[in-house]
């Protein structure tokens, strides 16, 4: 039985994308077989940041539609062999999704994989609401600012009473905090929430804080997840984040300003 | 005969009856104009559409039955459901009614096992606590919450609330009687709705966006010299809310 990962955040634009990427290619690295699907119907771009999105046949929705077996859909990643994307379609509209065939393609994707991750698109509607129902574990995706911080929150409250283990009385979704596009910089001149004010806030289990980095957009356009940049400060954010997900323990990084030459002279200890 | 036991336990569990409680909102209705009715309802549904949108609701027809005020109840089911609003109970209905309510798949409640609480009409009633020390705690059960109240989430109680978790911003708790948060309070908190006004909010730390005690209430930016951080329980004195340390 596979674990059904949602990557979700309410607010848009916060990072749930490159998140999604990120750790599914951190679990099919560690050699757990892996699938991603991308659940923005309409915007597709999973795909891009994945690098495989000319190789794009079916998609979830003819899946979903009986038009296309899983395998014919699935595309293994180039990278990593147990890694798969189910890519979104571009031309179908939101409705294309149901909840019951959402259901069958999880239950299918479950017999044959460990983890399952679905970046979900933005908002609390329809999309959002499909891509978090059958979830085991959410990774919330929130940036150090105040509605980001509030829509988190209304997901969370969503998570706990919309879900289908909220349904059905299960053991809730395990819900963990990912602080994203952090700068400590920001935060020390009160442009940005700090670390402790979204976690009182929220009262939540943080899993990581990947900073705010140039190395995200670099890797973006070359479609290669970030986390496979094993020297950018995002990269190993996001390793430390599935080796903390997967159980082991490492310390926080990345929330503290970097000292540079003139601080590390004068005001380190 | 035979039966193949791996069968069987399967099908013995199938289902599992489990009680749990809930807590609904109770419309008492003391007219039988069907049209008064609606209007009142529509008001009530415009203040707080999210709320009452597909909010299930006992019906308590105790008054207009003691007035011997006849109704239709099946007209007055129609009003209701039509006004979004989803009829799971009668309570105090006569022998008709009850039938009529059972034949729309609407199940009898009890009158006793919870005292209806007078409906006050906010604006015109005295005040009829003078003293501010009344503690009237309503004795209907408390209702307790263990997790979080989140932003965009309600929870109404008829009797007490008590709330382990922390309220976040944007979430609105409602109770007829006192309310109680062992932790930070930072959303809506409104005690005393049906118009007790002896209702006190107890909180352990209070960032509320408003507080309201029976229909008078504070803002947030009305709260900005309280502290942080230290238990304070909130009452009415004279129609004003009072903010006082419980240390
Ligand atoms: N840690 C980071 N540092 C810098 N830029 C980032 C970081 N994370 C994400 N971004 C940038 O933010 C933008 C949005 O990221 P992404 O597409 O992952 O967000 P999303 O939550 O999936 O958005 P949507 O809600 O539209 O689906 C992208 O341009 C991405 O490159
Ligand atoms: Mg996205």
């Amino acid at each position: 039985m596979a674990r059904i990962i949602v990557v979700t955040s309410g607010k848009g634009g916060v990072g749930k994308t490159t998140t999604s990427a990120a750790i599914a290619m951190g679990l099919a690295k560690r050699g757990h077989k892996t699938a991603v699907i991308d659940f923005d119907v309409g915007l597709r771009n999973l795909d891009l940041i994945m690098g495989c999105e000319r190789r794009v046949v079916y998609d979830f929705i003819n899946v979903i539609n009986g038009e296309a077996s899983l395998n014919q859909a699935l595309i293994r990643d180039k990278h990593c062999d147990q890694l798969y994307i189910l890519p979104a379609s571009q031309t179908r509209d939101k409705d294309a999704l149901s909840q019951e065939g959402v259901g069958k393609v999880l239950e299918e994707l479950s017999k044959d994989f460990q983890y399952v991750v679905c970046d979900s698109p933005a908002g609390i509607e329809r999309g959002a609401h499909l891509a978090m129902y059958y979830a085991d574990d959410a990774f919330v995706v929130t940036n150090p600012e105040v509605s980001s911080v509030r829509d988190s929150d209304r997901m969370l409250g969503l998570l706990a009473s919309k879900s289908r283990r909220a349904e059905r009385n299960e053991e809730p979704i395990k819900e963990y905090l990912l602080l994203s596009r952090y700068s400590p910089e920001r935060v020390k001149i009160g442009d940005m929430l700090s670390v402790n004010d979204v976690q009182d806030i929220l009262s939540l289990h943080l899993l990581g804080v990947i900073p705010e980095s140039k190395s995200v957009l670099t890797a973006s356009n070359s479609g290669v997840p970030v986390i496979l940049d094993e020297k950018s400060d995002a990269g190993q954010a996001y390793a430390d984040i599935v080796a903390r997900y997967l159980g082991e323990e490492r310390p926080h990084r990345f929330i503290d300003e970097k000292k540079g030459l003139f601080g590390k002279l004068f005001g380190g200890k | 005969m035979t039966t193949d036991p791996q069968n069987t336990l399967t099908k013995a569990t199938a289902i599992e009856f489990k009680s749990n409680t809930f807590t609904v909102p109770v419309l008492v209705i003391s007219s039988n104009d069907l049209d008064v009715i609606n209007d009142q309802i529509q008001k009530k549904i415009q203040i707080a559409p999210d709320f009452f949108k597909n909010s299930p609701i006992v019906l308590d027809v105790q008054s207009i039955n003691k007035n011997n005020l006849p109704i239709d109840f099946t007209k007055l089911t129609n009003v209701l459901r039509e006004a979004g609003l989803l009829p799971i109970g009668i309570r105090g209905g006569n022998g008709l009614q009850n039938k009529i309510a059972i034949d729309l798949g609407i199940p009898i409640h009890s009158v006793h096992n919870s005292p209806v609480i007078e409906k006050k009409n906010l604006e015109d009633s005295p005040p009829k606590i003078k003293s501010s020390h009344s503690e009237t705690a309503l004795n209907t059960q408390a209702t307790l919450i263990s997790q979080p109240v989140r932003s965009g989430q309600r929870i109404y109680a008829t009797g007490d609330l008590i709330i382990l978790a922390q309220v976040s911003a944007g979430a609105e708790i409602m109770a007829e009687g006192n309310i109680h948060v062992y932790n930070t309070l930072r959303g809506r908190a409104l005690a005393g709705v049906q118009g007790n006004l002896g209702a006190r909010i107890f909180c352990s730390d209070l960032q509320a966006e408003l507080i309201s005690i029976a229909g008078t209430y504070q803002i947030s930016e009305d709260m900005r010299g309280i502290v942080r951080n230290k238990p304070v329980q909130i009452y009415l004195q004279e129609h004003t809310l009072i903010i006082k340390d419980t240390a």
